[in-house]
């Protein structure tokens, strides 16, 4: 027996546990993949069967589970280096990184043809283009090469609703990429205003954010530019097969209330958010997620109408 | 490495086989559900046979 076997079979004690395995998933993005793509499925104007309903979403969270785990896998490096991601599985040393990219290929094989089976070869093969669009296109090329990496990569996030409706349609229309549209122009000022906030931890690991190569001032202009034409986008949702007067209400409010924190952060310079600790910053992160999730939401809450009469315009 | 009855190794591989061997028995129970709802769904058809060329 050679060294390198016996060292192979020795114990480690920090051995990972189910759970570690599992956070390779990215579990907190997963919950938006679910629930995204559970109103995409829903919003589609098909009934499906519940249990077929239920095997799409959850082998399309799956999907977005395995690009999770090949993403940790490839950013391993810089993972190591940013507070933020620093006590992931495979910096902390809990997970191997190999483990990882076996972990992310078989979930991603798994899904997209239990998904194709269980629903149709159209949906299985945007999970699969979903898939390599995260994982090949922005982690491995984007993300270290451009400025523009949270706007372009923001598209793999944006594919759920889509994918959903695919699911149960399994034909392509107009209102699934409205879904779209909406997540792609919410990324870039969602993580931007995370980038403004959480300083050191980008430039630390060299990553090409646009606060590092354009300056902390442009990328508060660029939170407004963008926060406008996502207010336009939202609002005239509103009045398309998906929209309806709940989902008008919903818009008009977290439109007006997330274009004041673009604002707000427009209008200040770092003397005053460092004087606050990035306050107006924070804040408009975490009314983000608050909009996305309304959003959703309201299109849900119309749809799930829609079969008593009301619902919709 | 000493490893005794108590260790904290033994409670980890043990959560692990234990999450493994549930998520296999719930795949097994989805697929046969999936399974049962495709077979018998409407639209279902069975496979035409092949006929042998003369």
């Amino acid at each position: 027996m050679s060294d390198a076997s016996i060292n192979a079979s020795t114990p480690r004690e920090d051995e990972a546990s189910f759970g570690d395995y599992f956070s390779l998933l990215k579990p907190r993005v997963m919950s938006l993949v679910v629930f995204t793509a559970f109103v995409g499925l829903l919003a589609a104007p098909v009934g499906v069967h519940p249990v077929i309903g239920f095997c799409a979403v959850l082998f399309i969270a799956i999907g977005g589970g395995a690009s999770g785990a090949l993403n940790m896998w490839w950013d391993a490096d810089i993972d190591r280096v940013m507070k933020r991601t620093k006590s992931r599985p495979i910096p902390a040393g809990k997970v191997e990184a190999g483990e990882a990219l076996s972990l992310g290929l078989a979930l991603s094989g798994l899904s997209v043809i239990m998904l194709a089976l269980a629903t149709n070869v159209l949906a299985g093969a945007f999970l699969a283009f979903t898939i390599f669009f995260y994982v090949v296109v922005y982690t491995m090329w984007l993300k270290r090469a451009t400025p523009q990496n949270i706007v372009i990569g923001g598209a793999a996030g944006a594919f759920p609703p889509v994918i959903g409706w695919i699911a149960a349609t399994g034909t392509m229309s107009v209102e699934p990429w409205l879904m779209f549209a909406l997540t792609f122009m919410w990324t870039p000022p969602h993580f931007w205003a995370l980038a403004l906030f959480m300083r050191s931890d980008y430039d630390d690991a060299g990553v090409p954010m646009l606060t590092v190569t354009h300056g902390r001032r442009s990328t508060r202009v660029h939170i407004l530019v963008y926060t406008i034409l996502l207010a336009v986008l939202a609002v005239g949702t509103a009045f398309s097969g998906i929209g309806g007067p709940i989902y008008l209400a919903v818009a008009l409010v977290m439109n007006a209330l997330f274009l004041l924190g673009a604002w707000k952060i427009f209008r200040r310079d770092e003397d005053n958010s460092e004087a606050d600790n990035f306050k107006a910053e924070r804040g408009f992160f975490k009314l983000s997620l608050l909009y996305l999730f309304l959003h959703f939401g309201a299109i849900l809450v119309e749809a799930s109408l829609k079969p008593y009469g009301l619902g919709g315009w | 490495m000493a490893l005794n009855k108590e260790h904290d190794l033994h409670k980890r591989r043990f959560g692990r086989n234990m999450g493994v061997g549930l998520l296999l028995g719930s795949f097994v129970v989805l697929v046969l559900a999936l399974t049962m709802v495709k077979v018998t769904s409407n639209g279902f058809q069975f496979p035409q046979e092949q006929g042998v060329q003369d």
